[in-house]
């Protein structure tokens, strides 16, 4: 541990919380492989954007790691086959939103090796960023932090903008995920293979690897794998939510505020997750596909708890059969982490690209929540835990009192990017983000009517 | 291997996690925070002491129960918030005030200070405050009846005034009140607290004595040290804003000093600081979250607001006590504070000023 750590000295931002980690359930755990399921379901829209179009038929035989969509747009990106098998059905497969959305069904063979036959080797160094754009969409590398857009959407830097830094995201700020921390510590080289191709493709200046300061082994992995001579710095930065989220990443390691309404590249900067990283350094170099990720498993309710390396596609009752799920302690399952992540509705939803772990939390840590909720005492907390230093309490009644404009004009609103620091720490349990949802959803509607 | 029955998941909304403060762990936590000033109160003033704290907090909590009654809600005394301001208002008063007006106060405090309003989150003013101010103009001197500390058989008798038959004045109860302070060998008992003998008579008090609690006064206020004492608790476990008290003391301390520069016949900073109810109000009654600003920069004015008055009105005004005028101006104007002071949004350049 650094001294600066030791005193608290380390980067940050202002305000943000401290929930507890629960990540010793799972960061010592290195990644292992888990089985391939007999059916896998690939939803044909698991990015951020139009969704992929199949170009394969029903009954078709696919090779792993084979082109089985393409993208629906530029914002969009193709799907690869998990595995190699046949596609028995394109249909509706139940998503996690609760809805049906289209979807291919895979069913394997059994006894297949499973060998990756795709592929070809080609040398980045001598590639344009036209070219690096194009062949990171043939990757089908989306961002796999949790945001899901795609990558090479945000390697095409608008005309008159340039980015002097790339900011490499390694905070894993979300409590109980433990996937970048391994990634780090087993996987260097492929997270700085990812961090060649895209300063390549911005020509960037200068490379900062965000960590936070509670994986001090993931920190020294990253120092260590360093390339020599490469203008790359790795940074131990304060443990606080969300310090993953882009704009106060970019805050703690550059000082620079991206404007209200504004991208990262208002301000120079690229934010990119590790694994989204490591992904790109491993498939690029080979033209392959992205066909799988580590996920953690974890949860008060589930035996096993660990890092694993899926096949996308996999249902998460596989997943959770493999970990020794216990079914009878369960009481919610969340893909993502505890502040952000969303419950699923059936366990027959696959995981996707976007997918950074399955938490089942038991009983006793829901019904925490469930508490009654008191009005307002005006305590002040979420004030101090806002992030974007926005005023929930006084949003959250303009939110009662159904004033959208209000909370959008006066009290900038449409800033809240829905961290749930607010609702984490509100003493009086008031679901301030929910309503947030609510009102910005309303507030967009109004707009795309007027 | 688990074989997994299909049951149904709940669907929620994240977060999933909540942190573990709670609103009736926070008024809880207030409740012992305050028992040390209370039991202090005890043994300077004896059962009166007692039975004024039980009535008011008995007044208050029933009041609660009884408007939640009458408006078809469930009961909101679980939640802890009027009991405090039942203690509080207890702690504001003098020890020998007739138990009734303390009832009488602690019904008055609820239903004109918070049910009125909207019940708790809603109040603009300080409930137990509203009620002292009611109960001091009405009662004038009854509130301004002080009774001295340890007196020989408090434990055993109660201040003749606490027993003034209900709505009759404690006049009644002059002669027994005499003889109460003749017989614990206390003679030509002025009556005057410390702040009232320094504005009338210019008699000083010795520090040591406001700091431990060695005077008349208020039943709750005297005791500067177990005051400090329940406010570090609370700090300590996140559950009162420091920054209000500190801005009031701050306040307090440098106004009076400039008032003590300008002409040396007023009371030295230190004693401005520990007489009177400036600690019970800056520590308990100022830091009152529902009626205070939740912005950051707001809780400093408005603390330094409230301190200010507070010596303004204990050096320029007819009273010798500023700290209940003090605080319920500064709630007056807390949401004014607050609109002026929100916070400057991330990733914007100029302050909004909130619309109303």
């Amino acid at each position: 541990m650094s001294i600066l750590t030791r005193f608290g000295l380390d980067k940050t931002f202002s305000h943000g919380v401290h929930p507890p980690e629960y990540k010793s359930l799972t960061e010592h755990r290195p990644i292992r492989r888990l089985p391939f399921a007999d059916e896998m379901i690939i939803p044909l829209s698991q990015h951020t954007g139009a969704p992929a179009r199949p170009i394969v038929r029903e009954g078709q035989e696919v090779v792993r790691s084979e082109p089985i969509a393409e993208p629906g747009g530029f914002v969009s990106v193709p799907m690869h086959a998990p595995a190699t098998g046949r596609i028995t059905r394109i249909a509706l497969a139940r998503d996690v939103r609760g809805g049906m959305s289209p979807a291919l069904f895979l069913q394997l063979y059994p006894g297949e090796g499973q060998e990756i036959l795709y592929g070809a080797p080609v040398d980045v160094d001598g590639m344009s960023n036209p070219e690096i754009v194009k062949a990171v969409q043939r990757t089908g590398v989306v961002g796999l932090g949790g945001a899901a857009f795609p990558t090479h959407v945000k390697l095409a830097v608008p005309e008159g903008k340039t980015i002097d830094t790339v900011i490499v995201n390694g905070c894993e700020c979300e409590p109980y995920l433990t996937t970048d921390h391994r990634l780090m510590v087993e996987h260097p080289e492929d997270v700085y293979e990812g961090i060649r191709v895209v300063q390549r493709a911005y020509q960037a200046a200068r490379v900062v690897v965000g960590i936070e300061n509670n994986k001090p082994d993931a920190v020294d992995a990253m120092r260590l794998a360093k390339p020599d001579g490469e203008p790359i710095e790795v940074e131990s930065i304060e443990t606080k939510y969300p310090q993953g989220a882009e704009k106060m990443l970019i805050k703690s390691l550059l000082d620079r505020e991206v404007p209200s309404g504004g991208l990262p590249m208002d301000v120079g900067a690229a934010v990119f997750n590790v694994a989204t990283l490591a992904q790109i350094g491993e498939l690029l170099p080979m033209q392959r596909g992205l066909i799988e990720r580590v996920i953690t498993v974890t949860g008060p309710a589930v035996g096993n708890p660990g890092n694993y390396l899926v096949a996308l596609g996999t249902p998460i009752r596989f997943i959770l059969e493999q970990c020794r799920y216990r079914g009878e302690d369960a009481s919610v399952v969340i893909l993502g982490g505890p502040m952000m992540g969303v419950t699923v509705p059936s366990l027959d939803i696959p995981i996707t690209k976007g997918v950074t772990s399955i938490l089942v939390l038991d009983k006793a840590e829901v019904q925490k929540r469930n508490r009654a909720e008191y009005p307002c005492i005006r305590c002040g907390s979420c004030l101090d835990a806002c992030p974007m230093h926005l005023n929930p309490s006084r949003l959250g009644q303009l939110a009662r009192k159904r004033e959208f404009d209000t909370m959008a004009n006066a009290f900038n609103l449409m800033d809240c990017f829905e961290c749930g620091s607010c609702s984490y720490v509100c003493p009086s349990n008031i679901p301030l983000v929910q309503r947030f949802r609510v009102a910005k959803s309303i507030i967009r509607e109004r707009k795309a009517a007027s | 291997m688990t074989v997994i029955t299909p049951g149904a998941f709940e669907i929620r909304t994240s977060p999933h996690i909540k942190a573990c403060v709670t609103t009736d762990a926070i008024m809880r936590n207030v409740v012992y925070a305050l028992m040390p000033v209370c039991a202090f109160a005890v043994w300077a003033f004896g059962l009166s002491a007692l039975a004024l704290i039980c009535a008011t907090t008995a007044a208050t909590v029933l009041t609660e129960h009884l408007v939640c009654k009458v408006s078809g809600r469930p009961t909101t005394v679980g939640d802890f918030s009027a009991v405090i301001t039942g203690l509080l208002l207890a702690l504001t008063l003098p020890p020998g005030l007739p138990l009734w007006m303390g009832f009488a106060g602690g019904v008055i405090a609820i239903l004109l200070g918070k049910a009125l309003f909207g019940g708790l989150g809603f109040n603009t003013f300080n409930p137990a405050l509203v009620a002292r101010a009611f109960l001091q103009a009405a009662f004038p001197v009854s509130l301004t009846t002080w009774i001295p500390a340890f007196v020989d058989g408090r434990f055993t008798r109660f201040i003749p005034t606490s027993l003034t038959i209900p709505f009759l004045s404690p006049e009644t109860k002059a002669e027994a009140l005499t003889n109460y302070l003749a017989q614990a060998a206390i003679d030509g008992w002025s009556g005057a607290t410390p702040l009232s003998l320094i504005k009338f008579e210019h008699k000083t008090t010795a520090a040591i004595d406001l700091f431990t609690g060695m005077i008349p006064g208020s039943t709750g206020e005297t005791c500067a040290i177990f005051i400090l004492l329940g406010g570090a608790y609370l700090v300590a476990r996140g559950m009162m804003n420091w920054r209000i008290t500190a801005a009031m003391l701050g306040s307090a301390y440098l106004f009076s000093w400039l008032f003590y520069l300008t002409d040396n016949t007023n009371p030295t900073p230190a004693f401005m600081l520990f007489s009177g109810g400036l600690m019970l109000g800056a520590v308990f009654m100022a830091t009152d979250m529902v009626a205070s600003p939740t912005t950051p920069l707001g809780v400093w004015i408005y603390g330094a607001l409230m301190g200010f008055l507070t010596i303004l009105i204990r050096v320029k005004g007819g009273l010798p006590e500023g700290v209940m005028y003090a605080i319920l101006l500064g709630n007056a104007v807390s949401p004014h504070i607050e609109n002026l002071t929100q916070p400057r949004v991330f990733g914007t350049k100029r302050v909004k000023k909130a619309a109303k």
